[in-house]
């Protein structure tokens, strides 16, 4: 048996300095919205003669545009970014003119509305509330201590925060954006993250119910050594197919995965690092 | 009995296989395809093709764009308003029957639009008629101080008294079927306030026509035989079923703030682009088999029976996805593959479980039946903390206040069939194999 539970200032170490940093980086960089969110501009623009695309692009940049989307079609070049004003796109539109020196008809120009408005945000909060008291009242029912309840939700939370911590860092400095993909998986963290943890809870509900003489350090040790295999073999397996996902997989999901990886490892490390010595915790001042 | 017990499971798993099967497959100069059933019992037509749906992101669909008309709106009304007919066209796709539609508001130059992306169904027209109704219900009744019009003319022209009744008086509107013959009607349930104002109007209009009206277009005039004090009152009218359920619908999702007419239609392709799709199944693929190669490498013999109860899990599931029929999306798919990581961590529960037993020094038999009893509470637990997770967020019962389609559905709703079709192989298959194959 390896006594787990006797690093548990380690546990909090690394914990606090993740969210520690994830929490700064919220604070001082906050996240880019994706179109999803704050809407775009589509524009559709017939010249008077081909040019190369590379030129619009750095055009674009150096208008400090967000390209989205860059297409060309004979002498039709379509554009979409992030929402722009009006004004902004007449600036665009002539130091497109100017560095390229042609003369620009402008087909179409139109601003998109947001798909995720901020009503559908709000009822996802509150459906997630609602999770959690749900995840609350069955787990108090299965394992007959609501202690057990509160240190996977803490845990959870404790996940939900490491993620969206970490997006924030690759939000700065890979420039991810927080999209409806990064809604799922949030989502997803927090459903894996719960069963993850009643794996190990199982366990030491089981050594509780045999050996409860014991107090709650020494059977919650037993519980951890017995599943370090598993949790370690079941994270693998999910890490293998994110893996794949990321070297292989398309561009566009790329984001998606690597937010779903971050929940997939937090969400295995916290079950046997955070939720069990904060149960332990619990049962212990239970005692007193 | 026995010989049963072994074809039963064989023509189930054959079936699964052939809902599963890729369209049109090409087996020596002969095509297979999925399943399709069409047949005709009585009045109704059972149509069903197993095929597999796929969302915008994933396969396009159709993209319309309606051009409203601000005349009647206030300036500054006009972005509430514009909202506002966004959100009920959601919501009359949706009640449609048409899951994780993108609907935004386009503003070019001083034109406003709202375009509609539907993910491939078989009847746009159907819906861009449902999304173009405006809805409006008004209630009039004659005009009782002109002097008395000539009965003889045609009822609608007698009807022009407006009331204060309107269709935001309305509580739910709902299909009922006619007790006496039969056809198809919507009846509407009025609120508090709905159902005094339309108290009053029955008062005082006994043995007189009031007329129900749809967009300014009467749609029927029943006579009233008393006064109506519970509320209720049922729109009549040659439907047919599909008829009735759309009026339900546009009647259910409110009036839109402003007229809107359809200005384009067209086909588009899929968000995510072809290229993207098909490297991210091929990377999945691979996942997938590194997965299956990782548990028989670390389980052994173990493993190979985990890999045969993955393989039918995936088959079982994705037969489902065909059945209901579930609109693939990336969300969905991201909750597909969670689903595969609770999978496959019931199956490394149950043999850490047996592997436990043995250590201990039980036999075979034993360590699997007692390893099993061990393993499925934990299995049962954890998986249903997830259910009620996806029930939530699925939201069923359709609550206002939590999210009443969308993508966050869509990842419920396979996140849901994946944990409970994955309790079943964890529980029923994983066993069976082990039955068969290593059982001493």
């Amino acid at each position: 048996m390896i006594n787990f539970l006797k690093y548990k200032w380690l546990y909090i170490l690394i914990s606090s300095i993740v969210i520690g940093i994830g929490l700064f980086s919220i604070i001082k960089w906050g996240y880019s919205y994706s179109i999803d969110f704050v809407g775009g501009t589509n524009l559709q623009y017939l010249l008077d003669k081909d040019v190369k695309l590379n030129k619009v692009k750095e055009t674009l940049s150096q208008e400090s545009i967000e390209i989205i989307d860059l297409s060309k079609k004979g002498k039709v070049i379509s554009i979409r970014t992030k929402a722009i004003s009006d004004k902004k796109e007449q600036e665009v539109k002539k130091s497109l003119e100017k560095n390229l020196s042609v003369k620009i008809n402008v087909l179409r120009s139109e601003t998109v509305g947001p798909t995720l408005g901020k009503e559908t945000v709000r009822k996802t909060i509150i459906a997630s509330f609602l999770a959690v008291i749900g995840i609350l009242i069955y787990m108090s029912f299965a394992f007959k201590n609501f202690n057990f309840a509160i240190a996977a939700i803490i845990a959870m939370f404790h996940d939900f925060l490491v993620v969206i911590g970490v997006y924030s860092l690759i939000s700065h400095f890979f420039h991810a954006q927080v999209d409806i993909m990064l809604v799922t998986a949030l989502l997803t963290t927090m459903s894996f993250s719960i069963h993850d943890t009643i794996v190990i809870f199982d366990k030491i509900r089981e050594y509780k119910k045999y050996e409860g003489k014991n107090d709650a350090q020494y059977y919650a040790n037993k519980a951890l050594t017995e599943t370090m295999v598993r949790s370690i073999n079941n994270s693998m397996t999910i890490v293998f197919m994110l893996l794949a996902l990321i070297l292989l997989g398309g561009s566009t999901i790329r984001f998606f995965i690597i937010a779903l990886l971050i929940g997939t490892l937090t969400g295995t490390y916290s079950s046997p690092f955070v939720a069990t010595p904060i149960l332990v915790w619990f049962e212990k001042r239970k005692k007193k | 009995m026995k010989i049963l017990k072994i074809i039963i499971p064989c023509l189930l798993f054959l079936l699964i296989v052939w809902i599963d099967l890729p369209e049109n497959l090409k087996v020596f100069n002969t095509t297979i395809n999925p399943p399709s059933i069409d047949k005709q019992i009585g009045k109704y037509r059972i149509k069903k093709e197993f095929t597999t749906k796929l969302g915008l992101d994933l396969k396009g669909g159709s993209h319309l764009v309606f051009e409203t008309d601000i005349s009647k709106v206030k300036k500054e009304d006009l972005q509430d308003a514009l909202e506002s007919a966004r959100n009920i066209i959601e919501q009359r796709v949706n009640f449609y029957g048409v899951s994780e539609p993108v609907v935004q508001t386009l503003k070019s130059g001083d034109k406003y639009r709202i375009s509609v992306d539907l993910p491939g169904i078989d009847n746009v027209s159907d819906a861009i008629k449902l999304i173009g109704q405006t809805a409006e219900l008004t209630f009039k009744e004659e005009a009782t101080s002109q002097a008395k019009i000539a009965t003889s003319e045609p009822i609608f022209a007698r009807l022009t008294k407006e009331t204060d009744l309107s269709g935001r008086h309305i509580k739910k509107a709902s299909v009922t079927f006619d007790s006496n013959t039969g056809s198809p009607q919507v009846a509407l349930n009025f609120t508090n306030k709905g159902a005094e104002l339309f108290a009053v109007i029955t008062k005082r209009n006994i043995n007189k026509p009031v007329g129900i009206f749809i967009d300014n277009f009467l749609i029927s005039a029943p006579t009233v035989q008393q006064e109506i004090l519970e509320g209720d009152a049922v729109i009549t009218g040659s439907f047919t079923v599909d008829e009735a359920k759309k009026l339900a619908i546009a009647i259910n999702s409110g009036a839109l703030p402003l007229p809107i007419k359809l200005i384009e239609q067209k086909n588009i392709g899929p968000t995510l682009g072809a290229e993207e799709v098909r490297k991210s199944v091929y990377a999945g693929l691979i996942g997938l088999i590194m997965v299956l190669l990782f548990m028989i490498a670390f389980y052994g013999k173990f493993g190979i029976i985990a890999a045969m109860a993955l393989v039918i899990y995936g088959l079982i599931t994705f037969a489902i996805f065909r059945i209901i029929p579930v609109v693939l999306t990336l969300p969905g798919i991201a909750g597909f593959i969670l689903s595969i990581g609770m999978a496959v961590d019931s199956n490394i529960l149950i043999f850490e479980r047996i592997k436990e037993e043995l250590r201990k020094g039980k036999e075979f038999n034993i360590a699997v039946m007692l390893g099993f009893g061990r393993a499925i509470d934990a299995i049962k637990d954890a998986n249903i903390t997830t259910l009620v997770v996806a029930f939530i967020l699925f939201n069923p019962l359709n609550w206002e206040f939590l999210p009443q389609f969308g993508m966050i559905r869509g990842f419920a709703l396979t996140l849901a069939i994946g944990v409970t079709t994955s309790l079943f192989t964890g529980i029923v298959i994983t066993r069976r194999l082990i039955d068969i194959f290593l059982k001493k």
